[in-house]
């Protein structure tokens, strides 16, 4: 069992929680993952590690309510059946310091993607190393930890959909507009927002590391769920990746992939509401 | 009764069986079992006991059967093995102690595997137990992974004094025993008893630790006396065709996962599982036994698809005659080239082509090749690949460990290139069996026995 420190609403669907697991924080590194299940009949729910503190062995996930699991997982409070990582490997930006320490980096983050980005900029502030962040959401409302991310870099750059806040627009427009600056990008959010990145990167020559969240269920390469197409060759996000060159993927099919267990996720929900879980 | 018939074990009715996620055999009961050991001629010089991976002495615990000395019989399997409730049931006994057995060339072997099992589960039944553990000799080995190797190797080492540690990546232990094999053929409680056992032993398990990523080998090598890995079979292998990362494309590992280990199969369960109309299931193992199987309890229309014939199926003799009772549709000789998608990127079906066998190489398999213009469509929503697996280096990330041109460790005996860790079951072997993954794990301990 796993101690609930905190399970705190960030906005409408979005919440941060923090677990007291020092075995998965002491040697978790930016761009790995963790799988939590909630109570023992639970489903396992991937989630990329958002925020770690090695000394009190504390470890963060941000999530967003999205399902029946999801849902369970915001109305627990005490502790967690499971929490397994770290899983995966780490930001090849930020396990590979020496080789980027010279290059403009910049990092793009859509939605709830701000949350694996942040212990990136933060790891790579920490040695020394200064990024950009452009960050962007449907609106005002859904931008989360604004004060910890500018904590981290010097220059965070918002665009909202509706213009409530910074650009009006999407992040491929404030990236487009500054696209030469950077020798490196790395996107994270949404399926759909990492591939319009990748679309304009390609132009630009530009690489760009990308984190794949695909549908999961062991995540240490037993089950082949998330397996995803890059370079016309199959890999399995757990353990190949959940980061890969953003211009080999095959954005298509991660995007239908996603759609796999719809139906039975609606049912769910469905039940879910007639109980008044 | 004839003693040249074996008493057959009572089983739930196909037509019932398909319906649940029940045991289908229901075991022999205390009359069936002294029957069925009366049969046995208690050779001077058992073959049988040479065709068990573990040696098991066979006549003896099927002699204390006869007397009604039942805990004598545990006793005298458990000398040999740990987990007896678990090989009575999933061990290819036809091609193991009862392929051996005299009484087999001209009648009915006898049921090895029946008595076995009927002993375990009368000693769980009964709360026999039969190991008695030596003091502590302050040593200290971990284990990785929780599957038959790694649980039969901490068994040995606990007997011993040994303090053991096994390392579990998923939240419940067991491996291929709690992930893989469905409850109809291997009831979880079996599973968990054996686990039980070791835990009053002194044996540690922690579950949800990713070896490798969390703590490396070398680090547990600090820390312990010796490490066994047996991380088991690995990563799904899939076709390489056209359409298989396809909606509804599964691997057979993922299908037993979500029914095994997060019970997909039950109506309240929270994780899902697709439903189907018309699955095809591609492969010919105990692996596509199981997923076959699994699917047709859910109401699905299940195939079993294979490339060869009926004769060269790998799995277990019993397993084919249960899923033909169930009315699994067996489509023998085929070979998908395809799978066909809609504009959603659902399976919708598979092209597939007919198959015929040649003559029998060096392996003594006979070769298969696709018959010219046979290729037809079939129609279905679901389509999983139990084709075998792929060796998994997740366990030994950050190690260089020497491993083969397969991806396979490199042992010597049961030793590993790395001083002190040892290795045995799938990943030095290749998939195989729950029984020689147990023999292997066995093997491995008393060479730390000796060495450490």
């Amino acid at each position: 069992m796993y101690k609930i420190l905190k399970n705190e609403q960030l906005n409408e669907n979005s919440f941060e929680m923090e677990l007291e697991a020092p075995l998965v924080v002491n040697k978790a590194m930016p761009g790995q993952f963790v799988i939590l299940m909630a109570k023992e009949d639970s489903e396992r729910i991937p989630l990329t590690i958002y925020d770690y503190d090695q000394e009190k062995g504390i470890l963060s996930v941000i999530y967003q309510v999205v399902g029946a699991s999801t849902k369970e997982l915001s109305k627990t409070n005490d502790e967690l059946f499971s929490v397994t990582g770290p899983l995966g490997n780490p930001n090849e930006i930020c396990a590979n310091i020496d080789e980027f320490k010279n290059k403009k980096i910049v990092y793009v983050a859509g939605g709830v993607g701000i949350a694996p980005v942040y212990p990136q900029v933060k790891y790579l502030k920490e040695k020394g190393i200064d990024v950009d962040v452009i960050y962007g959401a449907r609106s005002k409302e859904l931008l989360l930890i604004q004060d910890k991310i500018e904590d981290v870099s010097k220059n965070v750059m918002y665009a909202t959909d509706d213009g409530s806040f910074g650009t009006k627009g999407f992040v491929t427009t404030i990236l487009e507009e500054n696209i030469k600056k950077y020798d490196i990008c790395v996107a994270i959010g949404p399926v759909i927002m990492m591939k319009n990145v990748c679309d304009l990167t390609k132009k630009y020559n530009l690489k760009t590391i990308v984190s794949m969240n695909p549908i999961m269920v062991d995540g240490s390469g037993m089950c082949g769920a998330c397996r995803c197409e890059v370079e016309g060759k199959t890999k399995f996000a757990c353990i190949h990746g959940p980061e890969f060159d953003g211009h080999k993927v095959n954005f298509e099919k991660a995007l239908k992939r996603l759609n796999t267990y719809k139906e039975e996720e609606q049912e769910k929900m469905k039940q879910m509401e007639a109980n008044h879980e | 009764m004839n003693n040249d018939t074996k008493v057959k074990m009572r089983v739930q009715s196909p037509e019932s069986r398909v319906t649940n996620f029940e045991e289908v055999s229901y075991g022999y009961n205390d009359e069936e079992a002294l029957k069925e050991a009366s049969r046995c001629l208690h050779c001077a010089n058992p073959r049988c006991v040479k065709g068990c991976p573990v040696n098991i002495q066979i006549p003896e615990f099927i002699k204390a059967i006869k007397e009604n000395n039942i805990k004598e019989a545990y006793e005298i399997i458990s000398l040999s093995s740990s987990l007896p409730a678990v090989c009575g049931r999933v061990c290819p006994q036809e091609k193991q102690c009862e392929k051996m057995c005299i009484k087999g060339f001209k009648s009915d072997a006898i049921a090895i595997g029946s008595l076995e099992r009927y002993v375990a589960d009368r000693a769980i039944k009964d709360n026999l137990t039969s190991v008695s553990k030596k003091e502590s000799n302050g040593k200290k080995v971990a284990v990785v992974g929780s599957g038959p190797s790694g649980l039969s190797c901490a068994y040995e080492l606990a007997k011993e004094g040994f303090q053991v540690t096994i390392y579990e990546v998923l939240h419940k232990a067991g491996g291929v025993l709690t992930y893989g094999i469905p409850e109809f053929r291997l009831p979880k409680r079996i599973v968990e008893n054996e686990v039980n056992k070791l835990k009053e032993l002194g044996v540690e398990i922690k579950t949800d630790v990713p070896v490798g990523n969390a703590i490396t080998i070398d680090e547990l090598k600090k820390e312990y006396d010796a490490i066994f890995l047996g991380t088991g079979a690995g990563l799904p292998k899939f076709m390489n065709i056209p359409g298989e990362d396809a909606n509804g494309v599964f691997s057979a590992n993922e299908i037993l996962t979500r029914i095994n280990l997060m019970n997909a199969y039950k109506e309240d369960s929270k994780t899902p599982i697709k439903k189907a109309k018309v699955a095809y299931v591609i492969g010919g193992g105990n692996v596509a036994m199981d997923a076959v199987r699994s699917l047709k309890r859910l109401g699905i229309e299940t195939h079993l698809m294979y490339r060869r014939s009926e004769e060269e199926l790998p799995a277990r003799k019993e397993e084919v005659e249960h899923a033909k009772e169930e009315q699994i549709i067996f489509n023998l000789l085929t070979n998908p080239v395809e799978i066909l998608t809609d504009d959603n990127n659902n399976v919708i079906g598979m092209n597939v082509v007919d198959m015929e066998l040649g003559e029998a190489g060096e392996d003594g398999r006979r070769s298969v090749s696709e018959k010219e213009e046979s290729l037809h469509k079939v129609d279905c929503d679901m389509v999983v690949m139990a084709l075998g697996t792929s060796p998994n280096h997740e366990a030994l990330k950050y190690s260089d460990i020497k491993l083969d041109d397969r991806g396979l460790i490199v042992v010597e005996e049961s030793k590993t290139s790395l001083e002190n860790v040892y290795a045995g079951g799938d990943i030095v072997t290749g998939a195989a069996t729950v029984i020689l993954a147990m023999e292997a794990g066995k093997k491995a301990a008393h060479e730390i026995i000796e060495k450490i």
